[in-house]
């Protein structure tokens, strides 16, 4: 550690007798990226993210199926068991065998027998139901499906499927959607309001400054799952779209966050507005506007995507909570809190356990934005050593 | 001091109010009003429609229903009547002994929390960097970012579906098992509380303990890099006396302000384990009367919660004040 240290500092040194080659200047945000390019675990959280976001983004071309599409005698099927060899004991693609439903007379407990006779195999780019590519083009390839050598199809269900028969992975993938932009989009309405709220508090201060904080503790102060659950449960009573429902979630989620942010900017800005080179600024005649937007603002920025990366992952978890109790994201539309919603009863759970796998999707998403969250923040801090 | 918490709680008031005024917007957003619900309800007479159309003026516009929902609760802590069990609210929301299994619920739950999140900040603080740092960091991270719901179904799966304990006469869900529910109590029952309750805590603490655990880590360490630690080494103090005499006790301090922001989490997180674990609280009451759509015990409900907010934001002040003598409210 030591040795290296001292190693740097002289080749540094040498290259700066020898005039400019090897020796680069970076800028500020070329230092945090460095800084957050060694951090591995918040590598790892933007990976995991870029990837999920792909899946969103492409959720028709890779979900098997539309995330409606009923397999009416399939209801509760476990995931397909994939097969890798053969009767002859030789190793092949994998493939899977059609399954029939039959319920036990006794019991009346369903049961899935394989039909051995035809062999359905996992292939890539099958052709399936159409969809349009980003809105634009019709295409009708998925990624993934189960197909004997004859051409027919047999229902591939991954992750097993709910109670309509839906495929679950489908859905799973096509749930991303909603699930991955909840953040995001709370972000967006919430900061702005913050940013302006905590801006003016902090830069004019006075009463103004008097009333927002009093606004804003309020808004800190109430028991906003609850409230939450009410409003969902109110928007759900009005007869709306699902799509306006989940507007509805996104903005009383805005609504209940912006406040905790408004009040660190405020803290932020105070500090800065002090600083000699805002009064520089200010002496030099520049108006209001532009010391805030050119002097104080860029001073922010960096806690602010800090502080947004941090916000997303709760914002996730609160959705998927009120999903999951019933009063967030309407049916037809899904998210991966609402798919868990079917598995809410323990008898259920018993039986068909494999209704639980979104859960891991909503983990490890949360996850990857908290490392990702973290690395940032170590990386703007300018007394880290890196 | 006593000027602190009686202006602490005057300010509470007006923040109630707000509450109640966004409460009673939802209610009113929602579809189908209490006259009308009432109406068609074939078990209401006539005559009880009148007489609660008069008490709360059910047919007057909100406005003037509002002021009359809000002078009950200040004249005669009259919160409304429910429309499911057509018995006051306040009995709706807390008979039963919910309100009292609230508090224990959530004061076990902070309590085992903390039990556990301390120790295991200090060890992750003084085994800095060490394979088990890393460990718990990584549990800690792990922690933030389970769900409390589908923790509470993975947990019930792995309960029920992998180690089958109903097969050894262990019930889930509720408090206790049918045959100790009007049992006095005895030290089987208290045994057969805790098998009931230990699924709550983690549903409900896990969350607040992995923040907390981070927070300790990142608290002591801060601690530990101060000079009068390295003075109380360069006197040959004993690193335990090092450790817990002089800094752990600073390193807490910090720690007490979060227990007012954990407060929050520890409703939502209440909510949920009640929903899913059935557990006998007025959370539950709560979520029963939103799939009834009970418009007064919602309202009474949202009160309930914010002052248990309040409150536990008060206590928490105070005993940081209490903790930490360089804190004073003048």
């Amino acid at each position: 550690m030591a040795k290296g240290f001292w190693n740097r500092s002289r080749k540094k040194k040498g290259a700066r007798e020898v005039a400019q080659p090897g020796y680069v200047s970076r800028s500020q945000s070329q230092m945090i990226w460095r800084a957050f390019r060694r951090h591995r675990l918040g590598n790892i959280g933007m990976v995991i993210i870029a990837i999920f976001a792909l899946l969103a983004i492409f959720a028709d071309f890779f979900a098997p199926y539309p995330y409606a599409q009923q397999f009416r005698q399939y209801p509760f099927a476990p995931p397909s068991s994939l097969h890798f060899r053969s009767e002859e004991g030789t190793t092949v693609r994998p493939f899977i065998y059609a399954t029939q439903r039959t319920v036990d007379p006794e019991t009346y407990a369903p049961k899935f027998t394989e039909n051995r006779s035809v062999k359905y195999y996992i292939r890539f780019f099958v052709r399936g139901a159409d969809y349009k590519v980003l809105g634009l083009f019709k295409s009708n390839i998925h990624l993934l499906g189960a197909q004997a050598t004859d051409g027919t199809q047999a229902p591939l269900f991954l992750f097993g499927s709910d109670t309509f028969g839906r495929d679950v992975f489908s859905r799973t993938i096509h749930g991303s959607r909603v699930s991955l932009a909840v953040g995001p989009l709370v972000v967006l309405i919430a900061f702005p309001i913050a940013i302006f709220l905590g801006g003016v508090s902090g830069y004019y201060g006075g009463g103004v400054d008097m009333i927002l904080q009093r606004i804003g503790e309020v808004f800190m102060a109430i028991p906003g799952f609850p409230i939450l659950l009410a409003a969902g449960a109110a928007l759900a009573g009005l007869g709306l779209s699902p799509v306006a429902v989940f507007l509805g979630i996104i903005i009383a989620l805005a609504l209940i966050s912006w406040a905790g942010t408004a009040r660190v900017i405020r803290g932020q800005i105070l500090a800065i507005r002090e600083m000699d080179f805002v009064n520089a600024a200010r002496a030099a005649g520049a108006s209001d506007v532009r010391v805030i937007l050119r002097h104080i603002i860029p001073n922010v920025t960096s806690f602010l995507v800090v502080s947004a990366t941090l916000t997303i992952p709760g914002m996730m978890l609160t959705e998927a909570g009120l999903s999951f109790l019933g009063y967030g994201i309407r049916e037809p539309m899904t998210s991966w809190g609402q798919l868990l919603n079917g598995a809410s009863n323990i008898a259920g759970i018993e039986t068909h356990p494999w209704q639980l796998i979104p859960g891991g999707f909503i983990v490890i998403s949360v996850l990857a934005f908290n490392f990702m969250g973290d690395a940032l923040r170590d990386a703007v801090d300018p007394f880290s050593i890196t | 001091m006593l000027t602190f918490i009686v202006r602490r709680t005057l300010y509470m008031l007006p923040l109630l109010l707000v509450v109640s005024l966004i409460s009673f917007m939802l209610i009113e957003i929602m579809p189908g009003d209490y006259l009308t619900k009432m109406k068609t309800n074939p078990f209401v007479t006539q005559q009880t429609i009148a007489e609660m159309a008069k008490r709360y003026g059910l047919d007057q516009p909100p406005l003037v229903r509002y002021w009359y929902w809000f002078k009950g609760i200040l004249t005669r802590g009259d919160f409304g009547t429910s429309f499911e069990t057509r018995r006051p609210v306040f009995y709706t929301l807390f008979e039963g002994g919910r309100l009292m299994w609230t508090f224990i619920v959530s004061l076990t739950t902070m309590f085992v929390t903390w039990a556990i999140a301390i120790p295991l900040g200090i060890y992750s603080a003084t085994h800095k960097y060490k394979l088990s740092d890393h460990t718990l960091t990584f549990f800690g991270f792990l922690g933030l970012s389970f769900p409390a719901f589908f923790f509470a179904l993975v947990l019930l799966w792995l309960l029920v579906g992998v180690f089958h304990v109903g097969q050894h006469g262990l019930g889930i869900g509720g408090l206790f098992d049918n045959r100790f529910i009007d049992a006095p109590w005895s030290f089987a029952k208290l045994g057969n509380f805790l098998w009931h309750i230990w699924p709550a805590w983690l549903v409900i603490g896990t969350i607040g303990m992995a923040g907390l655990l981070r927070y300790m880590r990142a608290s002591l360490l801060d601690t530990l890099s101060l000079q009068y630690i390295q003075t109380a080494r360069a006197k040959g103090l004993s690193e335990r006396i090092v450790i817990y005499k002089h800094a752990v006790r600073n390193a807490i301090n910090p720690l007490v302000s979060l227990l007012g922001l954990s407060l929050p989490n520890l409703v939502s997180g209440s909510l949920i384990a009640a929903t899913i674990l059935n557990l006998p609280t007025v959370e539950r009451a709560f979520f029963s009367s939103l799939t009834a759509q009970d418009d007064y015990v919602i309202m009474g409900a949202l009160l309930f919660f914010s002052l248990f907010l309040l409150i536990g934001n008060l206590v928490a002040d105070i005993l940081l004040a209490w903790v930490d003598p360089r804190i004073r409210y003048n």
